[in-house]
């Protein structure tokens, strides 16, 4: 598999693969990041929002 | 969510999802107002208090276009009563927020929901865990649209 990297594609083979996730009650993450001979070159994270935006220290905006 | 665009929903400053209203915009045909996401650094002041999108504070670099992504804006909101008096409105953009191969080494935490139709008007701040990204793809992937996990919520009590 080719991967997107700061020297451009490169086959995943070559390159060492950290991945990581975060799951607390504000988000869901996953990221992924590729390393070439010590150099960060890729990394990519996708979150999952679970919290509603802070409103005046509340989770809902209320009305009435 | 930012307290502006409380009462510019009743101004109806706002419209969200498919249109309904013949808007601002046209006086003949009803128009969705384009709602876009912009990301900001873990130090920049982004909150309830917000009114409308700057860029200071923004994140920068390779891939990155000041003002963000256009949010996918097709389901209309929805609103429920559970009683006379209690009920939910809720809206939930209707497909992941995308930066495709971008480049922003200084980390960011916030992302912030406008509505770039209408003069830039913030609608809600979001915050998760510092992030930065290499020649890669940042994804914020959306809740079910349901009253209690929507991404936005208004609430009688």
């Amino acid at each position: 598999m080719l991967v997107t990297t700061t020297k451009g594609d490169m086959d995943e083979s070559l390159l060492e693969k950290l991945e990581g996730t975060v799951d607390n009650d504000n988000e869901l993450t996953s990221w992924v990041e590729y390393w070439l001979e010590g150099e960060l070159v890729h990394r990519s994270a996708h979150v999952t929002l679970k919290k509603m935006p802070v409103f005046g220290g509340g989770e809902t905006a209320s009305i009435g | 969510m930012c307290t502006s665009f409380m009462s510019e929903l009743m101004l109806g400053q706002h419209q969200l999802g498919t249109a309904t209203l013949v808007s601002r915009g046209s006086l003949t045909a009803p128009t969705t107002d384009t709602l876009k996401a912009a990301l900001f650094l873990t130090s920049a002041t982004i909150n309830a208090a917000t009114t409308v999108y700057s860029a200071t504070g923004e994140v920068s670099g390779t891939g990155y276009t000041a003002g963000g992504v256009t949010v996918t804006n097709a389901t209309a909101p929805t609103s429920t009563n559970s009683s006379a008096t209690a009920g939910v409105a809720f809206f939930t953009p209707s497909a992941s927020i995308t930066y495709t191969t971008v480049t922003l080494t200084t980390a960011f935490d916030t992302v912030l929901l406008y509505n770039f139709t209408q003069s830039l008007k913030a609608i809600s701040v979001h915050t998760f865990g510092s992030q930065t990204i290499t020649a890669g793809t940042f994804t914020l992937t959306m809740p079910s649209n349901t009253t209690s996990t929507a991404l936005l919520r208004l609430a009688t009590t």
